[in-house]
Protein backbone atom coordinates (compact mmCIF):
# COMPACT_ATOMS: atom_id res chain seq x y z
CA UNK A 1 0.00 0.00 0.00
CA UNK A 2 1.51 3.09 -1.07
CA UNK A 3 0.04 6.39 -0.07
CA UNK A 4 -1.03 9.00 -3.50
CA UNK A 5 0.85 12.29 -3.67
CA UNK A 6 -1.23 15.06 -2.25
CA UNK A 7 -1.17 18.46 -3.77
CA UNK A 8 -2.78 21.28 -2.63
CA UNK A 9 -5.34 23.54 -4.71
CA UNK A 10 -7.75 26.95 -3.73
CA UNK A 11 -11.58 26.45 -4.46
CA UNK A 12 -13.88 29.50 -3.28
CA UNK A 13 -10.33 30.94 -1.43
CA UNK A 14 -9.67 27.76 0.75
CA UNK A 15 -6.82 25.79 0.42
CA UNK A 16 -7.28 22.32 0.29
CA UNK A 17 -5.01 18.95 -0.21
CA UNK A 18 -6.31 16.28 -2.63
CA UNK A 19 -4.74 13.04 -3.45
CA UNK A 20 -2.62 13.33 -6.63
CA UNK A 21 -5.35 12.47 -9.83
CA UNK A 22 -8.26 13.72 -8.48
CA UNK A 23 -11.09 15.32 -10.92
CA UNK A 24 -11.75 18.72 -9.82
CA UNK A 25 -15.42 17.72 -9.97
CA UNK A 26 -14.76 15.40 -7.35
CA UNK A 27 -12.27 17.55 -5.18
CA UNK A 28 -15.70 20.15 -4.91
CA UNK A 29 -17.35 17.57 -3.95
CA UNK A 30 -15.01 16.66 -1.17
CA UNK A 31 -14.99 20.55 -0.37
CA UNK A 32 -18.83 20.43 0.07
CA UNK A 33 -19.05 23.06 -2.34
CA UNK A 34 -21.07 23.30 -4.95
CA UNK A 35 -19.53 23.33 -8.74
CA UNK A 36 -22.39 26.35 -9.60
CA UNK A 37 -25.32 28.49 -8.94
CA UNK A 38 -27.63 28.23 -11.53
CA UNK A 39 -29.81 30.68 -13.36
CA UNK A 40 -32.72 30.49 -10.59
CA UNK A 41 -29.71 30.80 -7.67
CA UNK A 42 -29.87 27.07 -6.71
CA UNK A 43 -26.41 25.24 -5.43
CA UNK A 44 -25.75 22.96 -8.10
CA UNK A 45 -23.46 19.86 -7.95
CA UNK A 46 -21.96 17.29 -10.72
CA UNK A 47 -24.59 15.24 -11.99
CA UNK A 48 -23.54 12.28 -14.67
CA UNK A 49 -19.47 12.21 -13.84
CA UNK A 50 -19.23 11.48 -17.71
CA UNK A 51 -18.77 15.32 -19.12
CA UNK A 52 -22.64 14.90 -20.59
CA UNK A 53 -24.46 17.06 -18.25
CA UNK A 54 -22.57 20.25 -17.49
CA UNK A 55 -23.60 20.74 -14.09
CA UNK A 56 -20.00 20.35 -12.54
CA UNK A 57 -18.73 23.51 -14.68
CA UNK A 58 -17.05 26.22 -12.70
CA UNK A 59 -14.35 28.43 -12.90
CA UNK A 60 -11.05 26.86 -13.28
CA UNK A 61 -7.62 29.25 -13.17
CA UNK A 62 -9.81 31.96 -14.18
CA UNK A 63 -11.32 30.24 -17.33
CA UNK A 64 -15.48 30.15 -16.73
CA UNK A 65 -17.69 27.16 -17.81
CA UNK A 66 -14.94 24.15 -17.20
CA UNK A 67 -16.19 20.84 -16.95
CA UNK A 68 -14.69 19.93 -14.16
CA UNK A 69 -15.33 16.15 -14.21
CA UNK A 70 -13.23 16.36 -17.00
CA UNK A 71 -10.06 17.77 -15.49
CA UNK A 72 -7.44 16.48 -13.07
CA UNK A 73 -6.61 18.70 -10.17
CA UNK A 74 -3.23 20.69 -10.16
CA UNK A 75 -1.09 22.02 -7.78
CA UNK A 76 -1.91 25.32 -7.29
CA UNK A 77 -5.03 25.35 -9.09
CA UNK A 78 -7.89 27.64 -8.21
CA UNK A 79 -11.74 26.48 -8.40
CA UNK A 80 -14.76 29.13 -8.06
CA UNK A 81 -18.23 27.91 -8.45
CA UNK A 82 -19.50 28.90 -11.70
CA UNK A 83 -22.64 30.28 -12.78
CA UNK B 1 -5.68 18.53 -40.69
CA UNK B 2 -4.35 15.55 -39.81
CA UNK B 3 -5.86 12.75 -42.34
CA UNK B 4 -6.14 8.75 -41.80
CA UNK B 5 -7.91 6.15 -43.29
CA UNK B 6 -10.10 4.80 -40.62
CA UNK B 7 -11.57 7.78 -38.17
CA UNK B 8 -12.85 5.93 -34.76
CA UNK B 9 -15.00 8.29 -32.58
CA UNK B 10 -15.30 6.92 -28.91
CA UNK B 11 -12.62 4.66 -26.69
CA UNK B 12 -14.91 2.62 -25.40
CA UNK B 13 -15.08 -1.08 -25.49
CA UNK B 14 -16.63 -0.74 -29.10
CA UNK B 15 -14.25 1.68 -30.32
CA UNK B 16 -11.14 0.19 -28.74
CA UNK B 17 -12.05 -3.53 -30.76
CA UNK B 18 -13.14 -1.21 -33.99
CA UNK B 19 -9.43 0.08 -33.85
CA UNK B 20 -7.76 -2.65 -32.66
CA UNK B 21 -9.17 -4.84 -35.90
CA UNK B 22 -9.00 -1.63 -38.11
CA UNK B 23 -5.04 -1.36 -37.29
CA UNK B 24 -4.07 -4.83 -37.20
CA UNK B 25 -5.08 -5.22 -40.66
CA UNK B 26 -2.82 -2.85 -42.15
CA UNK B 27 -4.84 0.37 -41.60
CA UNK B 28 -4.17 3.98 -40.97
CA UNK B 29 -6.26 4.57 -37.34
CA UNK B 30 -6.91 7.31 -35.11
CA UNK B 31 -9.22 7.14 -32.57
CA UNK B 32 -10.75 10.67 -30.46
CA UNK B 33 -12.55 10.25 -27.06
CA UNK B 34 -13.27 12.96 -24.63
CA UNK B 35 -12.30 11.66 -21.37
CA UNK B 36 -8.79 11.47 -19.51
CA UNK B 37 -8.37 8.40 -20.62
CA UNK B 38 -9.43 5.14 -22.87
CA UNK B 39 -11.92 2.61 -21.81
CA UNK B 40 -15.03 4.74 -22.30
CA UNK B 41 -17.73 4.37 -18.82
CA UNK B 42 -17.48 0.44 -18.47
CA UNK B 43 -13.41 0.11 -18.79
CA UNK B 44 -12.84 3.81 -16.60
CA UNK B 45 -9.86 3.64 -14.33
CA UNK B 46 -9.50 4.97 -11.43
CA UNK B 47 -7.26 8.25 -11.31
CA UNK B 48 -6.28 8.17 -7.85
CA UNK B 49 -4.03 5.01 -7.00
CA UNK B 50 -4.77 4.66 -3.93
CA UNK B 51 -3.18 0.91 -3.90
CA UNK B 52 -0.54 -0.92 -6.48
CA UNK B 53 -3.66 -2.71 -7.56
CA UNK B 54 -3.88 -3.35 -11.50
CA UNK B 55 -6.80 -4.28 -13.79
CA UNK B 56 -7.11 -8.39 -13.74
CA UNK B 57 -4.12 -9.82 -15.75
CA UNK B 58 -6.47 -11.51 -18.41
CA UNK B 59 -9.90 -9.82 -18.27
CA UNK B 60 -11.86 -8.62 -21.16
CA UNK B 61 -10.38 -5.11 -20.02
CA UNK B 62 -6.75 -5.61 -20.08
CA UNK B 63 -6.39 -7.77 -23.45
CA UNK B 64 -8.92 -5.11 -25.08
CA UNK B 65 -6.37 -2.24 -24.28
CA UNK B 66 -3.50 -4.17 -24.53
CA UNK B 67 -4.28 -5.18 -28.19
CA UNK B 68 -5.19 -2.16 -28.84
CA UNK B 69 -1.68 0.00 -28.09
CA UNK B 70 -0.17 -3.32 -30.02
CA UNK B 71 -2.10 -3.00 -32.86
CA UNK B 72 -0.42 0.75 -33.68
CA UNK B 73 -4.13 3.23 -33.92
CA UNK B 74 -3.12 6.44 -32.61
CA UNK B 75 -5.40 7.45 -29.88
CA UNK B 76 -6.18 11.05 -29.00
CA UNK B 77 -7.83 11.40 -25.27
CA UNK B 78 -9.16 14.45 -24.43
CA UNK B 79 -10.23 15.35 -27.68
CA UNK B 80 -14.44 16.10 -28.27
CA UNK B 81 -16.03 16.03 -31.74
CA UNK B 82 -18.20 19.21 -32.05
CA UNK B 83 -18.73 19.05 -35.84
CA UNK B 84 -18.68 16.12 -38.50
CA UNK B 85 -19.16 15.69 -42.19
CA UNK B 86 -19.67 12.76 -44.18
CA UNK B 87 -17.63 13.78 -46.77
CA UNK B 88 -15.11 13.11 -44.98
CA UNK B 89 -13.61 15.68 -41.81
CA UNK B 90 -15.11 16.22 -38.25
CA UNK B 91 -13.39 18.85 -36.03
CA UNK B 92 -12.60 18.32 -32.13
CA UNK B 93 -11.69 20.56 -29.76
CA UNK B 94 -9.01 19.63 -26.87
CA UNK B 95 -9.05 21.56 -23.63
CA UNK B 96 -6.29 20.85 -21.11
CA UNK B 97 -5.88 22.79 -17.56
CA UNK B 98 -4.62 25.98 -19.75
CA UNK B 99 -5.06 25.42 -23.34
CA UNK B 100 -7.51 24.77 -26.08
CA UNK B 101 -6.97 23.33 -29.26
CA UNK B 102 -9.10 22.79 -32.20
CA UNK B 103 -8.26 20.79 -35.11
CA UNK B 104 -10.16 18.93 -38.47
CA UNK B 105 -9.44 15.12 -38.70
CA UNK B 106 -9.97 14.04 -42.22
CA UNK B 107 -10.61 9.97 -42.68
CA UNK B 108 -11.99 7.81 -45.68
CA UNK B 109 -14.17 6.01 -43.42
CA UNK B 110 -15.62 6.69 -39.82
CA UNK B 111 -16.45 4.42 -37.00
CA UNK B 112 -18.79 6.02 -34.57
CA UNK B 113 -18.66 4.32 -31.38
CA UNK B 114 -20.24 7.03 -28.88
CA UNK B 115 -21.56 4.65 -26.08
CA UNK B 116 -24.49 5.92 -24.36
CA UNK B 117 -25.15 7.77 -21.37
CA UNK B 118 -27.56 7.69 -18.18
CA UNK B 119 -31.35 8.84 -18.74
CA UNK B 120 -32.14 11.27 -15.89
CA UNK B 121 -36.15 11.26 -14.90
CA UNK B 122 -37.01 14.57 -13.37
CA UNK B 123 -38.94 14.34 -9.89
CA UNK B 124 -38.88 16.97 -7.11
CA UNK B 125 -35.80 17.42 -5.75
CA UNK B 126 -33.85 15.98 -8.03
CA UNK B 127 -31.67 19.03 -8.47
CA UNK B 128 -30.41 18.64 -5.03
CA UNK B 129 -26.48 18.35 -4.27
CA UNK B 130 -26.35 14.87 -3.21
CA UNK B 131 -28.59 13.35 -5.93
CA UNK B 132 -26.14 12.01 -8.25
CA UNK B 133 -26.52 9.50 -11.52
CA UNK B 134 -25.61 6.07 -10.59
CA UNK B 135 -23.00 5.64 -12.84
CA UNK B 136 -22.13 9.01 -12.43
CA UNK B 137 -21.45 8.57 -8.69
CA UNK B 138 -19.35 5.72 -9.74
CA UNK B 139 -17.32 8.04 -12.14
CA UNK B 140 -16.55 10.70 -9.40
CA UNK B 141 -15.35 8.03 -7.12
CA UNK B 142 -12.96 6.83 -9.42
CA UNK B 143 -12.03 10.30 -9.79
CA UNK B 144 -11.10 10.60 -6.09
CA UNK B 145 -14.40 11.15 -4.00
CA UNK B 146 -14.57 9.77 -1.05
CA UNK B 147 -18.36 7.69 -0.30
CA UNK B 148 -16.72 5.73 3.03
CA UNK B 149 -19.12 5.55 5.88
CA UNK B 150 -21.59 7.47 3.61
CA UNK B 151 -25.46 6.08 3.74
CA UNK B 152 -26.43 5.77 -0.26
CA UNK B 153 -29.79 4.68 -1.99
CA UNK B 154 -29.13 3.71 -5.38
CA UNK B 155 -32.23 3.93 -7.42
CA UNK B 156 -33.55 3.72 -10.98
CA UNK B 157 -33.47 0.86 -13.32
CA UNK B 158 -31.15 -1.45 -15.47
CA UNK B 159 -28.33 -3.95 -14.80
CA UNK B 160 -25.86 -0.90 -13.90
CA UNK B 161 -27.61 -0.36 -10.64
CA UNK B 162 -26.02 -3.70 -8.94
CA UNK B 163 -22.75 -3.20 -10.67
CA UNK B 164 -22.59 0.60 -9.19
CA UNK B 165 -23.81 -0.67 -5.91
CA UNK B 166 -20.90 -3.32 -5.68
CA UNK B 167 -18.79 -1.04 -6.56
CA UNK B 168 -19.81 1.50 -3.68
CA UNK B 169 -20.28 -0.99 -1.38
CA UNK B 170 -16.82 -1.83 -1.58
CA UNK B 171 -15.64 1.72 -1.48
CA UNK B 172 -16.73 1.86 2.00
CA UNK B 173 -20.12 3.12 1.21
CA UNK B 174 -23.53 2.07 3.39
CA UNK B 175 -26.19 0.98 1.17
CA UNK B 176 -29.56 1.60 1.97
CA UNK B 177 -30.91 0.15 -0.46
CA UNK B 178 -30.74 -0.76 -4.17
CA UNK B 179 -34.26 0.40 -5.38
CA UNK B 180 -35.20 -0.84 -9.46
CA UNK B 181 -38.81 0.05 -10.67
CA UNK B 182 -38.49 -2.89 -12.98
CA UNK B 183 -40.83 -5.42 -11.85
CA UNK B 184 -39.61 -8.90 -9.28
CA UNK B 185 -41.43 -11.28 -12.21
CA UNK B 186 -39.65 -9.63 -14.73
CA UNK B 187 -36.46 -9.72 -13.31
CA UNK B 188 -36.47 -13.08 -12.00
CA UNK B 189 -37.39 -14.03 -16.00
CA UNK B 190 -34.68 -12.25 -16.84
CA UNK B 191 -32.60 -13.56 -14.64
CA UNK B 192 -33.30 -17.01 -16.16
CA UNK B 193 -32.78 -16.10 -19.11
CA UNK B 194 -29.46 -15.48 -17.97
CA UNK B 195 -28.28 -19.04 -17.67
CA UNK B 196 -27.54 -19.95 -21.48
CA UNK B 197 -24.89 -17.38 -20.23
CA UNK B 198 -22.81 -18.11 -17.31
CA UNK B 199 -20.77 -15.17 -17.79
CA UNK B 200 -22.98 -12.56 -16.92
CA UNK B 201 -25.00 -15.10 -14.30
CA UNK B 202 -21.51 -15.27 -12.48
CA UNK B 203 -21.26 -11.64 -12.66
CA UNK B 204 -24.78 -11.20 -11.23
CA UNK B 205 -24.01 -13.51 -8.45
CA UNK B 206 -20.52 -11.61 -7.49
CA UNK B 207 -22.51 -8.60 -7.35
CA UNK B 208 -25.13 -10.18 -5.20
CA UNK B 209 -22.55 -11.78 -2.71
CA UNK B 210 -21.01 -8.32 -2.23
CA UNK B 211 -24.57 -7.21 -1.07
CA UNK B 212 -25.65 -10.05 0.66
CA UNK B 213 -26.87 -7.74 3.76
CA UNK B 214 -28.49 -4.88 1.35
CA UNK B 215 -32.08 -4.98 0.70
CA UNK B 216 -32.75 -5.16 -3.06
CA UNK B 217 -36.50 -3.47 -3.86
CA UNK B 218 -37.76 -4.44 -6.97
CA UNK B 219 -40.90 -2.67 -8.43
CA UNK B 220 -39.91 -0.06 -6.23
CA UNK B 221 -39.01 4.07 -7.21
CA UNK B 222 -37.51 7.30 -5.56
CA UNK B 223 -40.55 9.72 -5.68
CA UNK B 224 -39.07 12.51 -3.93
CA UNK B 225 -35.48 14.01 -2.62
CA UNK B 226 -35.52 16.06 0.25
CA UNK B 227 -33.54 18.40 2.45
CA UNK B 228 -33.33 19.81 5.59
CA UNK B 229 -34.94 22.92 5.46
CA UNK B 230 -32.88 25.83 4.49
CA UNK B 231 -29.74 23.59 3.95
CA UNK B 232 -30.09 22.45 0.32
CA UNK B 233 -28.59 19.51 1.13
CA UNK B 234 -30.13 16.01 -0.02
CA UNK B 235 -31.48 14.56 3.78
CA UNK B 236 -33.50 11.14 2.62
CA UNK B 237 -35.42 10.48 -0.32
CA UNK B 238 -39.42 8.66 -0.36
CA UNK B 239 -39.53 5.41 -2.28
CA UNK B 240 -42.94 3.95 -3.46
CA UNK B 241 -43.73 0.33 -4.43
CA UNK B 242 -47.13 1.90 -5.45
CA UNK B 243 -49.35 1.18 -2.48
CA UNK B 244 -47.52 2.75 0.48
CA UNK B 245 -44.50 5.12 0.43
CA UNK B 246 -41.38 5.87 3.20
CA UNK B 247 -38.47 7.64 3.90
CA UNK B 248 -35.12 6.36 3.04
CA UNK B 249 -32.71 8.93 5.51
CA UNK B 250 -29.37 9.00 3.00
CA UNK B 251 -26.55 11.26 2.42
CA UNK B 252 -26.40 10.20 -1.61
CA UNK B 253 -29.01 9.19 -3.98
CA UNK B 254 -27.21 7.42 -6.75
CA UNK B 255 -29.94 7.38 -9.55
CA UNK B 256 -30.63 6.45 -12.96
CA UNK B 257 -33.06 5.01 -15.76
CA UNK B 258 -30.61 2.58 -17.66
CA UNK B 259 -28.87 4.26 -21.00
CA UNK B 260 -29.76 6.27 -23.71
CA UNK B 261 -27.07 6.39 -26.86
CA UNK B 262 -25.14 9.03 -27.87
CA UNK B 263 -26.61 9.75 -30.97
CA UNK B 264 -25.61 13.43 -31.92
CA UNK B 265 -22.82 12.64 -34.35
CA UNK B 266 -24.68 10.24 -36.62
CA UNK B 267 -27.71 12.79 -36.32
CA UNK B 268 -25.33 15.44 -37.61
CA UNK B 269 -24.07 13.32 -40.72
CA UNK B 270 -27.62 12.57 -41.14
CA UNK B 271 -27.60 8.72 -40.71
CA UNK B 272 -30.94 6.64 -40.93
CA UNK B 273 -32.28 5.70 -37.40
CA UNK B 274 -34.36 3.05 -36.51
CA UNK B 275 -36.56 4.46 -33.15
CA UNK B 276 -33.68 6.18 -31.11
CA UNK B 277 -30.80 3.94 -32.40
CA UNK B 278 -28.68 4.54 -35.10
CA UNK B 279 -29.50 1.62 -38.53
CA UNK B 280 -26.81 -0.47 -39.23
CA UNK B 281 -26.55 -3.80 -41.42
CA UNK B 282 -24.75 -7.10 -40.27
CA UNK B 283 -21.33 -5.08 -40.94
CA UNK B 284 -22.32 -2.20 -39.19
CA UNK B 285 -22.55 -0.11 -41.98
CA UNK B 286 -25.08 2.66 -41.53
CA UNK B 287 -27.29 4.48 -44.18
CA UNK B 288 -24.12 6.66 -45.57
CA UNK B 289 -21.08 5.02 -47.56
CA UNK B 290 -17.87 4.68 -45.01
CA UNK B 291 -19.68 5.49 -42.10
CA UNK B 292 -20.07 2.45 -39.36
CA UNK B 293 -21.36 2.52 -36.06
CA UNK B 294 -21.01 0.56 -33.25
CA UNK B 295 -21.93 -0.59 -29.63
CA UNK B 296 -24.72 0.83 -27.66
CA UNK B 297 -26.12 3.65 -30.62
CA UNK B 298 -27.09 0.71 -32.50
CA UNK B 299 -29.19 -0.58 -29.46
CA UNK B 300 -27.67 -0.66 -25.63
CA UNK B 301 -26.66 -4.51 -25.25
CA UNK B 302 -23.84 -4.04 -23.03
CA UNK B 303 -19.56 -4.46 -23.20
CA UNK B 304 -20.12 -7.93 -24.99
CA UNK B 305 -22.29 -6.46 -27.23
CA UNK B 306 -19.95 -3.46 -27.92
CA UNK B 307 -17.06 -5.80 -28.20
CA UNK B 308 -17.79 -7.77 -31.02
CA UNK B 309 -19.60 -5.36 -33.09
CA UNK B 310 -16.36 -3.05 -32.54
CA UNK B 311 -14.93 -5.94 -34.14
CA UNK B 312 -17.14 -6.19 -36.95
CA UNK B 313 -16.70 -2.40 -38.21
CA UNK B 314 -13.20 -2.95 -37.79
CA UNK B 315 -12.72 -5.69 -39.72
CA UNK B 316 -15.38 -4.27 -42.71
CA UNK B 317 -13.27 -1.03 -42.66
CA UNK B 318 -10.20 -3.31 -43.55
CA UNK B 319 -12.05 -4.86 -46.45
CA UNK B 320 -12.02 -8.20 -44.12
CA UNK B 321 -14.91 -11.15 -43.90
CA UNK B 322 -16.79 -10.68 -40.61
CA UNK B 323 -18.83 -14.15 -41.34
CA UNK B 324 -17.60 -15.51 -37.64
CA UNK B 325 -18.77 -13.06 -35.64
CA UNK B 326 -22.11 -13.00 -37.23
CA UNK B 327 -23.35 -15.31 -34.53
CA UNK B 328 -22.24 -14.06 -31.77
CA UNK B 329 -23.30 -10.70 -32.91
CA UNK B 330 -26.91 -12.14 -33.18
CA UNK B 331 -26.99 -13.44 -29.30
CA UNK B 332 -25.80 -9.16 -28.56
CA UNK B 333 -28.73 -8.07 -30.60
CA UNK B 334 -31.01 -10.65 -28.84
CA UNK B 335 -29.83 -9.69 -25.32
CA UNK B 336 -30.33 -5.74 -25.71
CA UNK B 337 -33.89 -6.59 -26.67
CA UNK B 338 -34.31 -8.86 -23.69
CA UNK B 339 -32.75 -5.42 -21.48
CA UNK B 340 -35.08 -3.51 -23.22
CA UNK B 341 -38.03 -5.51 -22.18
CA UNK B 342 -37.15 -5.86 -19.00
CA UNK B 343 -36.47 -2.50 -18.05
CA UNK B 344 -39.09 -0.61 -19.54
CA UNK B 345 -39.76 2.39 -17.78
CA UNK B 346 -43.09 2.20 -15.72
CA UNK B 347 -46.36 4.42 -16.11
CA UNK B 348 -45.53 5.64 -12.77
CA UNK B 349 -42.66 7.52 -13.62
CA UNK B 350 -44.45 10.10 -15.76
CA UNK B 351 -46.30 11.38 -12.77
CA UNK B 352 -43.41 12.07 -10.48
CA UNK B 353 -42.80 15.53 -12.03
CA UNK B 354 -44.58 18.57 -10.34
CA UNK B 355 -45.74 21.86 -11.95
CA UNK B 356 -42.57 23.35 -9.97
CA UNK B 357 -39.74 20.53 -10.82
CA UNK B 358 -37.28 21.60 -12.71
CA UNK B 359 -36.98 19.48 -15.75
CA UNK B 360 -34.01 21.74 -17.52
CA UNK B 361 -31.49 21.76 -15.77
CA UNK B 362 -29.19 24.48 -17.52
CA UNK B 363 -31.69 26.61 -17.91
CA UNK B 364 -34.54 25.89 -14.65
CA UNK B 365 -37.28 25.51 -16.74
CA UNK B 366 -40.19 24.33 -14.64
CA UNK B 367 -42.39 21.36 -15.98
CA UNK B 368 -45.65 23.92 -15.84
CA UNK B 369 -44.13 25.71 -18.21
CA UNK B 370 -43.36 22.74 -20.60
CA UNK B 371 -46.44 20.89 -20.34
CA UNK B 372 -48.56 23.14 -22.44
CA UNK B 373 -46.18 23.63 -25.29
CA UNK B 374 -46.87 21.91 -27.88
CA UNK B 375 -43.51 20.38 -29.18
CA UNK B 376 -39.15 20.92 -28.88
CA UNK B 377 -39.48 24.08 -30.74
CA UNK B 378 -42.03 25.74 -29.34
CA UNK B 379 -40.69 25.07 -25.87
CA UNK B 380 -37.10 25.97 -27.21
CA UNK B 381 -38.58 29.44 -28.41
CA UNK B 382 -41.03 29.76 -25.39
CA UNK B 383 -38.90 28.61 -22.45
CA UNK B 384 -35.28 27.60 -23.44
CA UNK B 385 -35.54 24.53 -22.58
CA UNK B 386 -32.79 22.24 -23.82
CA UNK B 387 -31.13 25.61 -25.13
CA UNK B 388 -28.37 25.77 -22.44
CA UNK B 389 -24.70 24.41 -22.72
CA UNK B 390 -25.80 20.05 -22.17
CA UNK B 391 -27.92 21.42 -25.36
CA UNK B 392 -30.71 19.04 -24.17
CA UNK B 393 -28.73 15.94 -23.23
CA UNK B 394 -30.51 15.69 -20.09
CA UNK B 395 -33.74 16.70 -20.81
CA UNK B 396 -34.20 15.39 -24.18
CA UNK B 397 -34.29 11.77 -23.28
CA UNK B 398 -36.53 13.15 -20.06
CA UNK B 399 -38.95 15.37 -22.29
CA UNK B 400 -39.33 12.40 -24.84
CA UNK B 401 -40.19 9.77 -21.90
CA UNK B 402 -42.40 13.07 -20.00
CA UNK B 403 -44.50 14.68 -23.13
CA UNK B 404 -43.36 12.36 -25.93
CA UNK B 405 -41.81 15.22 -28.08
CA UNK B 406 -38.95 13.68 -30.32
CA UNK B 407 -35.94 15.42 -30.29
CA UNK B 408 -35.54 18.28 -33.09
CA UNK B 409 -32.33 19.16 -35.71
CA UNK B 410 -29.27 18.53 -34.16
CA UNK B 411 -26.42 21.34 -34.92
CA UNK B 412 -23.24 22.13 -34.42
CA UNK B 413 -20.91 22.68 -32.44
CA UNK B 414 -22.22 19.83 -30.51
CA UNK B 415 -20.58 21.42 -27.36
CA UNK B 416 -20.55 24.68 -26.50
CA UNK B 417 -16.69 25.93 -27.67
CA UNK B 418 -14.85 28.89 -27.11
CA UNK B 419 -14.86 31.80 -29.93
CA UNK B 420 -11.51 32.59 -29.65
CA UNK B 421 -10.31 28.55 -29.88
CA UNK B 422 -12.73 28.28 -33.49
CA UNK B 423 -10.74 31.06 -34.87
CA UNK B 424 -7.56 30.19 -33.87
CA UNK B 425 -7.42 26.57 -35.65
CA UNK B 426 -3.64 26.13 -34.63
CA UNK B 427 -3.44 22.36 -34.88
CA UNK B 428 -1.21 19.73 -33.46
CA UNK B 429 1.70 18.15 -34.30
CA UNK B 430 0.81 15.27 -36.44
CA UNK B 431 3.62 13.40 -34.57
CA UNK B 432 1.28 13.47 -31.37
CA UNK B 433 0.99 10.22 -30.31
CA UNK B 434 -0.89 9.86 -26.85
CA UNK B 435 -1.03 5.79 -27.34
CA UNK B 436 -0.50 5.38 -23.68
CA UNK B 437 -2.98 6.64 -21.42
CA UNK B 438 -1.52 9.68 -19.92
Amino acid sequence: MRMPESLSIQINGAACRVAQGTTVAAALLLADQASRISVTGEPRAALCGMGICFECRAIVNGIAHRRTCQILCEQGMTVESGQ
Amino acid sequence: MIRTEVLVIGAGPAGIAAATAAAANGRKVIVLDDNLAVGGQIWREQTVQKDDRRPHNGSAKQQGLEALFRSGAQVYAGWSVFDAHASGTVEAIKRSGHEEIVDEFGFDRLILATGARERFLPFPGWTLPGVVGAGGLQALVQGGYSVAGKRVIVAGTGPLLMAVAAHLAEQGARIGAVVEQAPGPKLARFAGSLFIDPAKLMQGARYRAALWNVPYRTGCWVVEATSGGDSQQLQAVRVSNGVRTWTEPCDLLACGYNLVPNTEIASLLGCAFNGSFVEVDERQRTSLPNIFCAGEPTGIGGVDAALVQGKIAGLSCAGKDTQALQRKAAAGRAFAQRLERTFALREELRSLVQDDTIVCRCEDVPFARLRDRNGWTDAKLQTRCGMGPCQGRVCGPAVEFLLGWKSVSVRPPLFPVPFEALCSQSGVPETENASSQN
